[in-house]
């Protein structure tokens, strides 16, 4: 039998057990995009059935006026890449949330819960590593549209690295809130209705809100309200190296917000998950 | 704690696993009554109880999935509540409900796990292929888990259990669903555990074939705890002959949940 058992562990953790730790769960998380092809086509695809359809369709109908940050006029296909980009985070956040659920109901999200290190800390780390697996995904997606004649600065993808960080930990987050709420599987299908068309929708992915206000100043109130509308213009921006201060502090503030939340929501204590009474997570 | 004297110097070591007066409720539902439990290091404890007793919630309790509402918790002397990170290191769990990961190797499944505790690179391969040859799995290393029988994936989930070196096993209702065989051999794994690696176990079952006269027990029923202490003197305090006898005039004594 191996020498396995009792270390005499000492107390605490060490940095490098920490970044152990953060390494692992990036790297369950990357094995498992990799072992889901599907999931990768279907990511990618989605984006690119608007692009290549979508915006031949309306290019004609929709007219994009020169608003910031472009300088002059823009074919639709560049106005609504950053939208198809925040797309794929939404989608992304949301797919995590749904794995999330799939964990809990099939019991690898207790093997998490148990690991000795703090709780938001391996939460955090698995926001970490689904917001990588979504850049991932954009990468691919921006180099798809560039080969389709998109034209976006060379290194747009560079200036927009910390834009898409940022917006995939405000989505992921927001999917892992969700996650906490929701009971079953059989659920999910709630979260397509109820949040991502609506997010993606009323938002400034698919045309400039000036023109949304002159349909429907509710739906333009509704636009601004939505936290991804700025997730949309800040990739946007970021996209030619310029910096939309609003749209960063909102973003900000619903990943604080929103990260928060999903840790006090899978909190032993205080969480969603013992307040519905019921099975363990 | 070491207790000195003038003629003996004795080092008293803390229970691997001491449950006091823990209580807990779902809503309104109360499930756990002031339940307490000893697990001496190097001791096979049993939490004997029928369905809906309580077993997996008071393992929920013990593992932090859930806080606890009242009473303490403590793992070799490490409260749950308030040094988690101290107390969860020093426990190895193997829930009832299958956790491995199914769409990942055997090996990835366990250096996962080793990560969660801090242990990576060469030391966690070299535990991972350790552990595994210690319950015969070494050749389905490289296999997809979900490719593994259930007695297969219950022994996985063992070595895994056990690789970052706990003090206290804790095992809820891990034969169930296996056939005689599987279920024999992962009996006498955790009992070589106790025996020649002096692993605290705690063993939730209903299954009183699981029990040896010398094993310490809990009889949980319906959140209450209606019998602790070694089951030959649980026995003999009923005045049954058996285990079973005993259980049974135990369980059948105590108050329904519900008189409808």
């Amino acid at each position: 039998m191996s020498d396995l058992t009792l270390d005499a562990p000492a107390r605490g953790f060490t940095l490098g057990q920490y970044l152990t730790c953060l390494r692992g769960i990036m790297w369950r998380e990357a094995l498992r995009f990799v072992h889901q092809r599907e999931r990768f086509v279907s990511a990618l695809v989605r984006p690119l059935v608007w692009l290549f359809i979508f915006a031949a369709g309306f290019r004609q109908i929709l007219g994009v006026s020169i608003i910031p940050p472009y300088e002059t006029y823009v074919l639709y296909e560049v106005y609504v890449t950053p939208g198809l980009i925040a797309m794929i985070q939404l989608f992304n956040g949301m797919q995590s949330s749904l794995s999330m659920v799939y964990d809990r109901e099939m019991g690898n999200m207790r093997m998490l819960l148990v690991s000795p290190f703090p709780r938001w800390f391996l939460l955090v780390s698995k926001l970490l590593a689904s917001t990588t697996v979504s850049i991932l995904q954009v990468a691919a997606f921006m180099i798809v549209a560039w080969l389709w004649g998109v034209d976006l600065p060379p290194w747009s993808f560079l200036t927009a690295l910390p834009a898409l960080v940022l917006c995939g930990l405000m989505l992921g987050a927001l999917g892992m809130l969700l996650s906490s709420l929701i009971k079953q599987l059989e659920n999910f299908a709630g979260v397509m209705n109820f949040v991502i068309f609506p997010m993606f929708f009323a938002s400034s992915a698919l045309y400039p809100l000036w023109l949304v206000q002159q349909s429907s100043p509710v739906v333009y109130f509704i636009c601004r309200l939505n936290p991804f509308t700025y997730a949309v213009e800040l990739i946007r921006f970021s996209l030619y190296g310029k910096l939309d201060f609003l749209s960063l502090a909102v973003v900000a503030s619903a990943a604080t917000v929103f990260t928060i939340a999903a840790i006090l929501a899978y909190d032993p204590a205080r969480g969603l998950l013992v307040r519905r009474g019921g099975g363990a997570p | 704690m070491n207790i000195m004297s003038a003629e003996t110097h004795v080092t008293v070591f803390p229970p691997a696993l001491a449950v006091d007066g823990v209580s807990h409720a779902y809503g309104r539902r109360r499930v756990l009554d002031k339940v307490s439990l000893t697990v001496p290091q190097g001791q096979f404890t049993a939490v004997l109880g029928l369905n809906g007793a309580g077993k997996t919630t008071l393992l929920s309790l013990i593992t932090r999935l859930f806080d606890t509402q009242s009473g303490s918790i403590s793992v070799l002397g490490h409260r749950i509540d308030r040094e988690p990170g101290e107390a969860l290191r020093r426990l190895g769990v193997v829930f009832q409900a299958r956790t491995l990961d199914l769409d990942l190797s055997v090996m990835d499944n366990l250096l996962f796990h080793a990560a969660l505790h801090g242990i990576g690179g060469r030391e966690a391969r070299r535990r991972s292929t350790a552990a595994l040859a210690d319950v015969g799995m070494a050749e389905r290393a490289k296999d997809k888990a979900r490719d593994l029988s259930g007695g297969q994936m219950r022994r996985v989930e063992i070595a895994r259990s056990l690789l970052h070196g706990p003090s206290l096993l804790v095992l809820d209702e891990p034969t169930v669903g296996l056939d005689i065989a599987s279920k024999q051999a992962i009996v006498t794994h955790v009992r070589s555990l106790v025996r020649d690696r002096g692993v605290g176990v705690l063993w939730t079952t209903h299954m009183l074939d699981e029990i040896e006269p010398s094993d310490q027990i809990l009889v949980l029923h319906l959140g209450k705890s209606l019998a602790r202490g070694v089951v030959s003197d649980v026995v003999a305090a009923s005045g049954k002959d058996s285990l079973r006898a005993a259980f049974a005039s135990l369980t059948e004594s105590a108050a329904p949940r519900d008189e409808s």
